[in-house]
This record gives structure tokens, C-alpha cells and sequence, in this order.
């Protein structure tokens, strides 16, 4: 069924009794051509990809509980490709360029919002930084402007100009990055990859790999075993405990992630901010909510939900840059799992043992790579060969040396 | 979350500074033949648990020792805290 | 109006208020909605989506509601709940989320689009064309949602954080809490007692019960009295306890002066985190409504609300005390409110009890097996159908209670993401069995809302807490309690019948503030949505500010009989906190303006103020960044100006901000070795050498100084930004790795005042401080340390060390002596020329000699792009010296050089990136980037310092330095790094 304005009409002049389900619950079978495990936006857009793009069939995306419910169900919703990096620019540009076709691609409204992202300098040397990051950009045609003090009070006058510790000198826009609706876009990409033929199967969690030889031939799972050609593992922040049961170490620790959301206001932001001088990050949710969100809380943790410490310190820092938004409520708070890698950057990559292929190490900004991942990931399990984009995220570089370090920070997760 | 210091008592953890798996301690011999390749799995792979997860807690804004911790990572339960130099007595160093 | 009888209201202290700009009376002990009702105000606010009329639904915090904009003014509030919003003189309300009059919304069109708004359209249109979502869609949304405004002002008020120490916190003083709190606060226990609510007392404010032979109140009244003379307890009324965090830290909010026209000493709010080895969960119970078609008018309010108002308001919510009231239930609890409402002797119409065996308590009418089918009326109810015996017939009724059965407040037990547990015979959710640790459920709060149940698992669960934390533990006389009928059937909403098109058009409201229906529900259930998580999000159910407390265990039973499962298999919701909002002013404390981050002022600070000296944040250091002379009008002039002073004559900067770690032991030798890539060891007595550390992974980390003072005796300088980072660092690698090495590190950045002296005239200017240590360069030679005195008998370091790339000293004093030791050296050196400079000029200087920064070691650098290599010593092990000799490391091309604009006139930006001359701009033709820049007054143009791929191999080649962001385009010549004595003659003289 396609969706449309015209449809909704039709629908609701007739009780919308032709609602379709969204996506069917089919029972797994006894064996796929691939198999991607985890369905969240990045095993989701994957099998996609696999199925549109690279033309494949007999593909099943296998997920512990229901389908988004990992970090693409709770995430600041965040989408930009404002990177330094030659390792990353390209990657996120392609994403970025793949969410601005993203509903017409999925016929699935997700509410990409390109209302500029402006990341705030408060130093010269900061402002420094970001011109060579904001010329990188330049470099891969993601745009962006150079925001100084005064372009910024017409913007955005409500930040706190005249009385911060941090003086706010200036910023780096990119008007083409924004939000998009989260949830939205799990179903975006189930709902399309269902009607592909795709098999999403819901309640179904990995227990083990049946590996022989160095080949992997399928999956043990809470529904059964189910034989694979290809597995791909995309699960984010239970990466370890799943590549574990292949017998793989990685270059990932889990840690929790808080995010925020107020109660709903009339507009008030319009764009997403970036506190250059605080972990601090916010943009205001179509529903009226200020979504906003810091840094992680710092120790390794698989619990789902993190301390009070560091929700005083992302409102510090929020009331800090704008006190006006005091009197609104926290709503509230999540903590999610987040696969924070050595370098800061992902890993898209097949494995030492043939057949099992992996990708995560996104840190806390997996959600505005979905639609990228997806495709290099399927490229990369469709012809065995990296996608061009992808290339760098490689695992052997850390053994090269060649990592991907936005941050400078090295091989603490916890730092980046 | 509160740490049970064995010389402080229950601190809160915003006097610590937390770098990661106790591992760490275990820096590879240099000299080995394969030393390049031991330093990098010693510099990037961790083993993550989702349960008992040993690590390293420095008492920054303390007494300035470092401590191991013993903490379950699906609950944040702590189940015991030494201090590294205690650990490192017990190993013999 | 609408006040009856009795209540807990001060009818000697009116109060007057405004709503919407009228002015009425109430009285001390209202809240705003009680007051408001009083006043005969029914329809408060508007819903989110249908702008549908609103009135009070409930008492509590759980209201989906009666929302406000209180106060005004940078004061404003938005989306406060007129249920606990205490009374006070002179307090303003208006409703939101409307616009025009409240009476006449004009938004309310969307209520005649319904059919067309149904759950989850917007998912399904608003694509075409691509450009009008952000232009058109986007703001015709953005503006049509939310429901407050903010004031965009700055919060005026005053916030406290605090932290509190208890053995046993009890959360929620109604008779469970209170039961609690005294069996602990008598046993010695250290208890503190918060609620909510203003006043004390829970559910026994509300009820018309006796507690042995006193009114419930009298109880409350003596158990507070006695709680209050305890020295251990300590009560916090209008608290709230919002999360609970791990190891018994709770975050708790006291509104310490929300209830006062203005609050005192301007404090608002005070933020709690209170660590308590154990904890009472009496948080009491939410009521449930039953949805029917039309239920959402205002008027229509839980039935347990409606007797709260009686009881402890003396209010109705009728407009006109004729009007008759009904109370619909599938209960005996809906039963309670008709006896107490006709107690006070209102009119009433009779209960409407969905069971077949509906009881009867007292002198009233009892529709049994009764449903209310719908509801008329515009702005308020006018009347409801009732569907009795299968005939619907209309009543007219000014008011209409519903009781669906209570939820307890289970939400902080399952803020360690515990399931809560069904209980088929509450039908409702209890507490789960592994909720946070030390948390003991109570009362209503674990399914035992019956006052003499409530009292005795109060009692027990402190009698628990206390045998845990090993104090003596004695039961409390507890006052008599009636039994209570309590019987209820699973009864969750009326249905439309299946026959009638023009009913099954009617709506039934599950969530009123974010109008999802129960047709909304089935939409979602035939779309697939049926995971819980899913209904609620394509929904949005439970997503607005009440978070679902009245909505969501109706929705999942509406989900559960479409899909055939119970309950528990259809899923709950995970609750997180804050269990109601909480101000992001008291979170973060208020409007924190310049005290977000400590300053730390530099030991010269008070002196370069009197100096009219600009400063600079440097992390949260505050830096001398230039001193402007009378005259100066940009910074440009002092900053060439002491840069011209400092290479010409003798200029001084203050330098403390830099790390300084002292090292003593019979190791520190060896540690030092280890630590630093370059070789430390051979490090004469008496010498300073320059080192290089690196990270574990291999790359650059840090650059420094590290002088012997003794023989086992050291003084490393670290950059300002990792000073307090390679302190940790060393720390790790002696107490981790080499615990045999006799070696003790201390921090001494603050300890010591540091002053560099810079220039060809510094050593005159250093002599005349000097008390006769021997300074000659023969005996005091570039790269010298030494201990000595100046000024007549001051100890102090001093070290011949060049930034500058000048003849150079720097001296370090103790702080205290800073001060003092600028203002001399400036006022005996003013012959010399003696300049003060701050760190634009400092940049100035080290960047024309090429010196690295932190612009040039990010973290993402190596010493090979610095040309430093081979300071990475291979006759030793050192942190990081393996891996920064593997792949990719070793191999990296990009060297540091320096940069020229070939037009003397243009300048060099950094940020913008280096590519061959007439190569396109793009990725594959990047060639490197400029880290600093500055003007250089010694060469007479600007100047930078860039990596740039084999850039030591090409020297002269003109290159092009792109600035596409500002669109910029500037042709650079390759220098060497060093623009000045590139011998490095000039700092051995």
C-alpha cells in the first residue's frame, strides 16, 4: 500500500478500515541466503539495501525484542555530516545526502528536518578547529558557514551572550544536517524492507553461531537454529557480547549514554545547538519537547540507564547557554547502550571466520548513519569488497595505525 | 554511585576518574618477539562483560590511588574495591 | 460556586488569584484547581492535538489536564499543574495551547479534521514535494504542538543543591508513609519523610474516615507532632522524589518557594541528593478511568478526585450547586465518593456500577450492570447517557465522577528497569521483586491501599528496614481501622455497540492530554503496532506530561482484549525518571551565568588587572591575553608591540598555568625514562632537557621541560591543558604498572608562581634580582636549572628555558610571592624596557620559532609530523615508543613547516587547507592544513605553522592555502618552521 496524503483522505472517509499492517510477523525459516542480526535502524537499513539495492533475497533480520527498540527507539535524533576527517566526511555525506531522498526512497514519512546544526566556538583556537573541519566539508561538498558573534544573535538570541563564563565567539553551521523522527525511521526502513520480502522476526534473540571449519553455517536463537550464508551483526551496544560467542574480542566498550526531553513548549528552538564549552546538545522535537543530551556517564555499563551527576551536568550546561530555558520541565531521562570504540570511529567489516560480517563501534552517533550504514554494510555482505565510503572503517587499522580519531583522545572510549 | 574506598570509606563516585579494564595493568613485555602485536591487543581489544567487569577507578579529587573495583555492569552493583598497590603485593610486586 | 462544608481550608485567610484575567477569591490550603472549581471554572486548557475543551481530571500530580502558564514575566511557567499548584496572594494563571479565547480556540478545527489526524498520519503523508517540510509542514506543526510557552527570559529565581545523609527515606507521608516514619524515627533510626504534597497526610486528607475515635486528620496531626519533636526525622513536605539512582542516591526536589507570591531570598527551589541505606516506597496509588464515547469533557474527573475536593476542599465540580452529580464505576471505590458527596449533602443522580451484583451503601440510586454510553455538553457536561438494561437514556448532570480501579505508584521500583508484576486480583501492576536495592514497597504504593493495610505494611516494612540496618525495632500502637469494601471487576472501557454506525463514530479517550482514543488503539493494532512499545509510540500515548499515569494500563487492556492475550503478556512500560517533571532551572541550578565553571586566576592576576590587562579563558584558567597601553585601540597594536619589546629588549609573562610535577626518589630516574620518549636518564644534575611524551597507542601526547634539581630529584612542566592529565598518567604508571620503582609524584602547579623573562636584556633584568647566584652563561648556560634566592633571600627555581627563541629564563617563586615578583621585576627593569606580555603574544613568539602548541599536538599528531622522530628513543623501552614505530605511524608523511603569504599583504588563515598550486578543490587534493597563525611584526607579515604531506621536503614550492568556508584562496610559499635564529643562536647567548 502506497501512503499519501490522497490515501490518508480515502482512509479516513472510510473509517480507515484499509490500514494495512505495517509489516508482517512471519515465522523464521530454516535457512536464509542472510541474515542480520539486530533490528534496529542499522540491521534494518542493511537487509534494505540488501534486498533494493543489491538485489538479494532470502534475507531475515533477527531481533532480541521488538523491532526499534535499541538505540534507534531512544536517541536525540541528531543528522549531520560535519566531520574532519577523510576517514568519516565521505561516509557521513552519503548518508546525509541518502536522508534528504529518505522519504521518497521509503515512502515512510520520517521527518528529516534540515534546520542546520550550529556547533559553537568559544576560543580562537576552537574556532580554528572548526574552520579546518568546516572546510573539510567544503572539500566533500557538505557545505557549511562560519557563524561569527553577530550572525549568531540574529540566529539564535536567546543563547547567552552577555553573561557566560565561555564567551560564545562564533559558530559552525551546516544547514543541510537537522533531526529526523526516530522511530520514524525503524519503521521507514521495516515497513520497505517487509514489503521486499524481507523477513523481520521479532522476539527472536541470538543465543550462539554454529561455526565449523572457520565457516559460519547459521545461528542458534531463542526460536530455533537458523542456517545462514551470511550473517551480519549489527546490535550497537551488545556488539561484545554477541561477537563474543564467535570467540571475537573487539575494540568496543559498552557504556550508557543519557538523553533528555522536556515537556512540550511551543517553538522555541529552531535549530540544533552545540555548547562548544560544556557537553551539551539540544534541538526541539516536532512535538514541542527540547531533546537534549551530554556526554556519556564514563564507566562501562550495560544497565540502560545512567547517574544523577551527569544529568546536573548536561542542565548545568544547558542553563549555562541558555538560561532562558529553565523554567521548562525535564520529561524524561534514558540511558542507552552505546559501542564506543578505541578511536571513536565504526567498524563496517567482515570477520576472520567466512560468513560472519560485522558493524558497530558508532559510539553515540549511530542514528545519522543508518541510511549509509545500510548500504556499505549491504554492499560489504553482497560483494565481499568494502564500499568506497567505507573503507577506512576497517578492523586492522587499529593494528596499522591508521585509526580514525575525531577527537585526538586515543584508545579510551570513555574520552571520546 | 558510591565507592567503597578500602582506606576512605564510601566515597561518591564524582571524586573518581574512571579509565576502563583492569587489564590495563598488564602491560606487555617490550621486549618480546611479538611485542608490536601484544601492545596492540593489549591498546584496543577489551573483553566488555555484561556482568562482573574488573576496572580501574583513580581516586582524582582523593588520595590519589589508583583502586580496582569490582562492579557487576548490568546492575552497577560494586562487589569489592582494593587498592592497586594491595593487588600488586598480593602478585608478588 | 461550588464550596461545601468542612475541607482543610483556611476560611479566615481568602486568598484572591486571577485566570484568564478574572479575578476570584479562594483561601489558604486551596490549590489552584481547587480554587478554581470553587470558583466554578470547569473548562481550564485545551488537549494537544484536538484542541479539545479540558477541565481538572484529577488531585494530583498525575494530571493530563488542567495545565497552566503560571506566573508572568521572566516568572512564567509553562504546563503547571493547577491540581498542586498551591495557592497563594496575587497568583496569576492563563490556560495554553489555544489560540484566541480559551471558550472559542480557533485550533479547535482540528477536531471536525479528526478522522483525517488518525494515529500516525503524519507518518504517512506530508512528503510531496520534498522542500515543503522544512518551509510549509514542519511550522504549521511545530506552531499547532507544544503547549506551554517559555518567557525567554532568563530565570530570575535562586537554586540550591544539596545532599542529605538518612538511614531510611521514606518516600510519601499519607498512612502508610507516616506509619513508617514514626516506627522508624522511634527507633532511633536517622528518617527523612517527603511527600509532594504541602501537606502531610496522603489519601487520609481526602477521606472522611475515623482512625480509632479521631477523624483521620487528628491522627495525621498527632503523628506529625511527634515526628516533628524527633531530632532524627526529618520531614520534607512539597519534596519530591524523582529517581532513584544507584547505591540508595535518590534525587529529590523541594519547592521551597513555589507557594509564596514571591520566593523568599529569591530561592525557588532546592535540588536533594539524598543517600539512604534503605528506603519505603508509600507512594500511594493514581486512579484509572473508564473511557466511553465523549468521555474527555470537562466535568467528568476521577471519582477519588471528586471526593478529594469534597473532603479536603469543600468543593464541586459542578458550576451550579444544583446540578446533580454521577459517579461511574466498575467498583466499590466509586461507591466511597457518592457516600461522602451525599454526606455533605450534594445532589446526586445515583452510581452507575458496571457489575451485575452492584452493591448498594447507603440512601442513593444504583444503576447495576449500568454503563455511561456518552456525554453532551460544550464547554463543561451537561448531561451523560446511561445504558441501563440495555436502554441508553440521556440525565443531565453538572458533574461526573469515574472510578476505574488504582495503580499504584509502582514508578521508582522500576527505575532499575524492573518489571512490575501483575496482580490479577488488584488488577494492576505491583512492584517488581528486583527493584533497587534497600527499596521496600508499602501501602497503596505495593497494592495494600486499604488504610489498615497501609498503616500495617508502613509499620513493617520500617520494622524490615530497621532489622537491616541493625537498630532495635518495636511495633507502633496502630490506630483501629474500618474495613473497607474494595471489590472490583475488570471493567476497562465501554465499547460502541456493533450495530449503531453513528456510535462507532464516537471517540472514547484513553490519554486526554495527547487524544489517543481507544479507536486510535485498534487503528494500531490493525496496523501491526502492538508491541507496547510500538502502540505507545505510533500513538503517542503516555508521551505527554503526565507520562501515561491515568492512560496507560487502560490502553494495554484495551490491547490485550484486541489481540486476545492478558495483560502481563501484553507488556508494561519501562518507567524512568523524573517521576513528574522537574525544572531545568533546579537541575542545573539556576541562571549559573559566569559560576558555570570555577575561575583559577593566575598568581599575578590582581596585578595584571591594575594593568588594564584583557583576559583570557584558558580551560578554567583566567590568562593575561594582552595589556593594552593608553592609546591602543586594537589588539593588534599591543600585541606587535610586546612582541617587538620581548626581541628587542625584556619582556615578562606570567607562565604558572603550565603543569608542574615534581618527582622525587631513587627511581624517579628511571621512571622518567620510561614516561618520556626521549632519553631522560643520562639527564645531567643541574640540567633541563626538552621531552616528548607519547600515549600508549604511539601518538604525541605532550611536550615539556624536565630539569634535576638533586640527584633523585625532578621538575617536569606540562602544557596548561594536560597538567592535571599526565599527573594521572604518571600516577597510573606507577601505581599500575612499575609499583617497584621508589618514586613519588606530586602536583605542583599551584604551588609555584612562574614567570617567564624573555629577551636579549632578560639577564641584566634577572640580575638585578638575583642575591648573587652566578647567571653568566658560562656558568648558567641555555638549558641550566638551579635552586636559589632573590630578593634578598626568596627561594626560588630558576630555569633557562626559551619559548620565545630569545635568551630566556624562567623563574618560579612560591605563589604567594607572584604578585609581588612581577610588579618588581616590571618597575626595576622599566630601563630595559622590561614589557609585560600576555598570550597573544607568547603565541606570537613561539609560533615564529616554530615552537608546537596544542594547535599542533591534538592527540591526532605524532613527533614524526613534528620533525621529532627521532627523540623517540629505540635504546629503551617508553610509553607508547612500540606502537608509534607500527604501520601506518611510521610511514606518515605530513611534516610540520612553516608558511608565507607570497603577497606580504595577505594573510594566513588557520583552518584552511593546503593543496598543490592549481589542483581542484577537493578530498583526494588535500594536502594538509594550517594549525596557527599569527601576524608576525619580526617578518613584517603573517606567518603559520601547517602540516603538510612531505613537507620538510618542499621548502619554497608555493602552494595554495583554501579557505572555501570563508571563501578565501591565499598562495603560500613553504618556509622552514623556524622564522627566527633558525640556529638557535639567540637563546644561547
Amino acid at each position: 500500500m502506497e501512503f499519501s496524503g490522497f490515501r490518508v483522505i480515502k482512509e479516513a472517509l472510510t473509517s480507515h478500515k484499509g490500514w494495512k499492517a505495517l509489516w508482517r510477523d512471519p515465522a523464521p525459516q530454516p535457512d536464509y541466503d542472510f541474515v542480520i542480526v539486530g533490528g534496529g535502524g542499522h540491521g534494518l537499513a542493511t537487509a534494505y539495501n540488501l534486498a533494493k539495492t543489491y538485489q538479494k533475497s532470502r534475507i531475515a533480520v533477527l531481533e532480541k525484542g521488538w523491532l526499534g527498540s535499541g538505540n534507534i527507539g531512544r536517541n536525540t535524533t541528531i543528522i549531520r555530516s560535519n566531520y574532519l576527517l577523510p576517514g568519516n566526511q565521505p561516509f557521513y555525506e552519503l548518508s546525509m545526502k541518502l536522508w534528504e531522498r529518505q522519504e521518497q526512497d521509503l515512502n515512510f514519512n520520517s521527518m528529516v528536518s534540515q534546520r542546520g546544526i550550529i556547533n559553537l566556538f568559544h576560543t580562537d583556537a576552537q574556532r580554528d578547529a572548526y574552520r579546518r573541519r568546516g572546510n573539510a566539508m567544503h572539500l566533500t561538498g557538505a557545505g557549511g558557514t562560519l557563524l561569527n558573534q553577530s550572525d549568531l544573535r540574529k540566529l539564535v538570541p536567546f543563547l547567552n551572550f552577555d553573561n557566560a563564563r565561555f564567551p560564545i565567539k562564533g559558530g559552525l553551521l551546516q544547514q543541510r544536517a537537522g533531526t529526523a523522527r526516530h522511530d520514524g525511521v525503524a519503521w521507514g526502513y521495516a515497513r520497505a524492507a517487509d514489503k521486499l520480502g524481507v523477513d523481520i522476526i521479532q522476539n527472536c534473540e541470538v543465543t550462539g553461531f554454529c561455526i565449523k571449519k572457520g565457516k559460519l553455517l547459521g545461528v542458534e536463537t531463542t526460536r530455533g537454529y537458523i542456517g545462514a550464508k551470511k550473517v551480519g551483526v549489527s546490535v550497537a551496544g551488545s556488539s561484545s557480547r554477541i561477537m563474543a560467542k564467535a570467540g571475537i574480542r573487539l575494540p568496543i566498550e559498552t557504556h550508557v549514554l543519557q538523553a533528555f526531553v522536556s515537556e512540550g513548549l511551543k517553538p522555541t528552538i529552531p535549530n540544533v545547538i552545540t555548547f562548544g564549552a560544556g557537553h551539551f546538545y539540544v534541538s526541539q522535537s516536532d512535538k514541542g519537547g527540547l531533546v537534549f543530551g551530554g556526554d556519556i556517564d564514563g564507566y562501562n555499563s550495560y544497565a540502560q540507564r545512567g547517574n544523577l551527576p551527569v544529568v546536573e551536568e548536561v542542565i548545568e550546561s544547558g542553563m549555562a547557554l541558555m538560561p532562558m530555558i529553565g523554567r521548562a520541565k525535564l520529561l524524561r531521562s534514558w540511558g542507552g547502550q552505546v559501542d564506543m570504540s578505541m578511536d571513536g570511529s565504526p567498524i563496517i567489516d567482515k570477520t576472520h571466520i567466512d560468513g560472519l560480517y560485522f558493524n558497530g563501534g558508532w559510539c553515540y552517533g549511530g542514528f545519522k548513519a543508518v541510511p549509509a550504514a545500510g548500504i556499505t554494510f549491504a554492499h560489504l555482505l553482497a560483494t565481499d569488497t568494502p564500499h568506497d565510503t567505507a573503507a577506512a572503517y576497517r578492523f586492522d587499522r587499529f593494528n596499522r595505525g591508521a585509526l580514525i580519531d575525531e577527537n585526538g583522545a586515543g584508545a579510551q572510549p570513555n574520552l571520546h | 554511585m558510591i565507592i567503597p574506598h578500602p582506606l576512605l570509606g564510601p566515597r561518591d563516585a564524582q571524586e573518581f576518574t574512571y579509565l576502563g579494564d583492569a587489564s590495563l595493568m598488564a602491560r606487555p613485555d617490550p621486549y618480546s618477539e611479538s611485542a608490536e602485536a601484544e601492545f596492540c591487543n593489549y591498546v584496543y581489544l577489551r573483553d566488555n562483560p555484561a556482568g562482573i567487569h574488573r576496572e580501574l577507578w583513580f581516586h582524582e579529587q582523593g588520595d590519589r590511588s589508583w583502586l580496582i573495583i569490582t562492579r557487576d555492569t548490568l546492575t552497577h552493583e560494586i562487589l569489592g574495591a582494593e587498592l592497586v598497590s594491595a593487588d600488586k603485593l598480593k602478585a608478588g610486586l | 460556586m461550588s464550596r461545601i462544608s468542612g475541607g482543610i481550608i483556611n476560611r479566615d485567610a481568602p486568598i484572591s488569584f486571577s485566570f484568564n484575567g478574572q479575578n476570584y477569591q479562594a483561601f489558604e490550603g486551596d490549590t489552584l484547581a481547587s480554587a478554581l472549581l470553587a470558583n466554578g471554572v470547569q473548562l481550564v486548557g485545551r488537549s494537544f492535538k484536538y484542541h479539545r475543551p479540558r477541565g481538572i481530571l484529577s488531585a494530583g500530580s498525575e494530571e493530563p489536564n488542567a495545565l497552566v502558564q503560571l506566573g508572568r514575566g521572566a516568572r512564567l511557567e509553562p504546563n503547571a499543574r493547577a491540581t498542586v499548584t498551591e495557592l497563594y496572594e496575587g497568583l496569576t494563571a492563563n490556560s495554553q495551547n489555544h489560540i484566541g479565547p480559551l471558550k472559542r480556540d480557533l485550533m479547535a478545527i482540528n477536531d471536525l479534521f479528526a478522522p483525517f489526524l488518525s494515529a500516525g498520519f503524519y507518518y504517512k503523508t506530508f512528503m510531496w514535494p520534498r522542500a515543503f517540510w522544512e518551509k510549509l509542514y514542519e511550522p504549521a506543526i511545530r506552531r499547532a504542538a507544544g503547549l506551554g510557552r517559555l518567557s525567554f527570559k532568563p530565570d530570575p529565581d535562586q537554586y540550591d543543591k544539596g545532599f542529605l545523609h538518612c538511614d531510611l527515606l521514606v518516600i510519601g507521608g499519607g498512612a502508610a508513609g507516616l506509619a513508617a516514619a514514626l516506627t522508624a524515627g522511634r527507633a532511633g533510626a536517622k528518617v527523612i519523610l517527603a511527600d509532594e504534597d504541602f501537606h502531610f497526610g496522603g489519601r487520609l486528607l481526602s477521606e472522611s474516615y475515623t482512625l480509632g475515635d479521631a477523624l483521620a486528620l487528628e491522627w495525621v496531626e498527632t503523628v506529625l507532632a511527634e515526628l516533628n519533636s524527633l531530632p532524627n526525622v526529618r520531614l520534607m513536605p512539597r519534596t519530591t522524589i524523582f529517581g532513584v539512582y544507584d547505591h540508595g542516591i535518590f534525587g529529590a526536589v523541594e519547592r521551597v518557594g513555589d507557594h509564596l507570591p514571591t520566593p523568599h531570598k529569591g530561592l525557588r527551589q532546592t535540588l536533594w541528593r539524598i543517600t539512604s541505606k534503605q528506603s519505603i516506597l508509600a507512594a500511594g496509588a493514581v486512579e484509572r478511568h473508564i473511557p466511553f464515547a465523549n468521555n474527555d469533557r470537562p466535568g467528568v474527573m476521577l471519582a477519588g478526585a471528586m471526593r478529594a475536593y469534597a473532603n479536603r476542599w469543600a468543593v464541586t465540580p459542578v458550576q451550579s450547586a444544583r446540578d446533580p452529580i454521577a459517579i461511574f464505576t466498575n467498583g466499590d471505590d466509586g461507591h466511597r465518593t457518592a457516600l461522602d458527596l451525599l454526606a455533605k449533602g450534594v445532589e446526586l443522580l445515583g452510581v452507575i456500577d458496571t457489575r451485575a451484583d452492584a452493591p448498594r451503601f447507603g440512601d442513593y440510586e444504583v444503576f447495576a450492570s449500568a454503563k455511561v454510553s456518552d456525554s453532551k455538553g460544550r464547554h463543561g457536561l451537561a448531561a451523560i447517557e446511561i445504558t441501563h438494561k440495555g436502554q441508553p437514556k440521556w440525565h443531565k448532570v453538572g458533574a461526573l465522577g469515574v472510578s476505574g480501579g488504582w495503580n499504584p505508584n509502582v514508578h521508582l521500583s522500576s527505575h532499575h528497569r524492573g518489571r512490575p508484576i501483575w496482580d490479577d486480583d488488584l488488577l494492576a501492576f505491583v512492584p517488581p521483586k528486583d527493584g533497587p536495592k534497600g527499596l521496600i514497597p508499602a501501602g497503596a504504593a505495593a497494592g495494600r491501599g486499604c488504610t489498615g493495610d497501609a498503616l500495617s505494611t508502613g509499620m513493617n516494612a520500617a520494622i524490615t528496614a530497621l532489622g537491616i540496618l541493625g537498630l532495635p525495632a518495636h511495633k507502633i500502637s496502630l490506630p483501629e481501622t474500618l474495613s473497607e469494601a474494595h471489590k472490583q471487576e475488570a471493567f476497562w472501557h465501554v465499547p460502541a455497540t456493533a450495530v449503531d454506525k453513528k456510535r462507532q463514530r464516537k471517540r472514547a479517550w484513553v490519554d486526554f492530554q495527547n487524544d489517543v482514543t481507544v479507536k486510535d488503539i485498534a487503528l494500531a493494532h490493525q496496523e501491526n503496532m502492538r508491541p507496547v512499545e510500538h502502540l505507545k509510540r505510533w500513538t503517542t500515548l503516555g508521551m505527554a506530561t503526565d507520562q501515561g499515569k491515568t492512560a496507560n494500563i487502560t490502553a494495554l487492556a484495551v490491547m490485550a482484549e484486541l489481540t486476545g492475550k492478558t495483560i502481563p503478556e501484553t507488556g508494561t512500560t519501562i518507567f524512568r525518571p523524573p517521576y513528574t517533571g522537574v525544572s531545568l532551572s533546579v537541575l542545573g541550578g539556576g541562571d549559573i551565568g559566569q559560576n558555570f565553571r570555577p575561575k583559577r586566576l593566575t598568581p599575578t592576576h590582581k596585578w595584571a588587572c591594575t594593568r588594564g590587562a584583557v583576559f583570557v579563558e584558558a580551560g578554567q584558567w583566567m590568562r593575561a591575553q594582552y595589556f593594552p597601553k593608553p592609546g591602543e585601540t586594537h589588539w593588534r597594536q599591543s600585541v606587535d608591540r610586546e612582541a617587538l619589546a620581548v626581541r628587542a629588549g625584556v619582556g615578562v609573562c606570567d607562565v604558572t598555568t603550565l603543569g608542574k610535577i615534581d618527582l622525587q626518589g631513587k627511581d624517579a630516574t628511571e621512571f622518567l625514562n620510561r614516561i618520556y620518549a626521549n632519553m631522560m636518564g643520562t639527564l645531567p644534575l643541574g640540567k633541563v632537557r626538552y621531552g616528548i611524551m607519547l600515549r600508549e597507542d604511539g601518538a604525541l601526547y605532550d611536550d615539556g621541560t624536565c630539569a634535576r634539581l638533586g640527584e633523585n630529584h625532578y621538575v617536569v612542566t606540562t602544557t596548561t591543558a594536560n597538567a592535571g592529565l599526565v599527573y594521572r598518567k604518571m600516577e597510573f604508571a606507577h601505581q599500575c604498572l612499575w609499583p617497584e620503582l621508589d618514586v613519588q609524584i606530586i602536583s605542583a602547579t599551584d604551588a609555584w608562581a612562574q614567570l617567564a623573562i624573555a629577551g636579549p636584556r632578560s639577564r641584566e633584568l634577572l640580575a638585578r634580582i638575583n642575591d648573587g647566584f652566578d647567571i653568566s652563561n658560562e656558568a648558567f648556560p641555555f638549558m641550566s636549572c638551579a635552586e636559589l634566592t632573590i630578593c634578598q633571600g626568596l627561594s626560588a627555581r630558576l630555569f633557562r628555558i626559551s619559548f620565545s627563541g630569545e635568551l630566556a629564563y624562567e623563574i618560579a617563586v612560591p605563589a604567594r610571592y607572584g604578585n609581588a615578583l612581577i610588579e618588581r621585576l616590571i618597575e626595576i627593569g622599566q630601563d630595559l624596557g622590561a614589557t609585560p606580555y600576555g598570550t597573544e603574544t607568547l603565541g606570537v613568539l613561539r609560533i615564529e620559532k616554530g615552537h608546537a602548541a596544542g594547535n599542533e599536538i591534538t592527540g591526532q599528531t605524532s613527533a614524526l609530523m613534528l620533525g621529532l622522530g627521532n627523540m623517540v628513543s629505540k635504546k629503551k623501552d617508553s610509553i607508547g615508543a612500540i606502537m608509534s614505530r607500527r604501520g601506518e605511524m611510521a610511514t606518515e608523511s605530513k611534516r610540520l613547516v612553516g608558511l608565507r603569504p607570497i603577497n606580504p599583504n595577505d594573510p594566513v588563515v588557520a583552518g584552511s587547507h593546503l593543496l598543490k598550486l592549481g589542483s581542484v578543490l577537493s578530498l583526494e587534493h588535500d594536502e594538509g592544513w594550517i594549525t596557527s597563525a599569527c601576524y608576525s611584526p619580526h617578518v613584517g607579515s603573517a606567518i603559520g605553522l601547517g602540516y603538510l604531506d612531505r613537507g620538510d621536503a618542499r621548502i619554497a614550492e608555493h602552494i595554495i592555502a583554501a579557505n572555501p568556508l570563508e571563501g578565501q584562496n591565499i598562495r603560500l610559499e613553504v618556509v622552514s618552521p623556524h622564522f627566527i635564529d633558525p640556529e638557535g643562536e639567540r637563546l644561547r647567548d
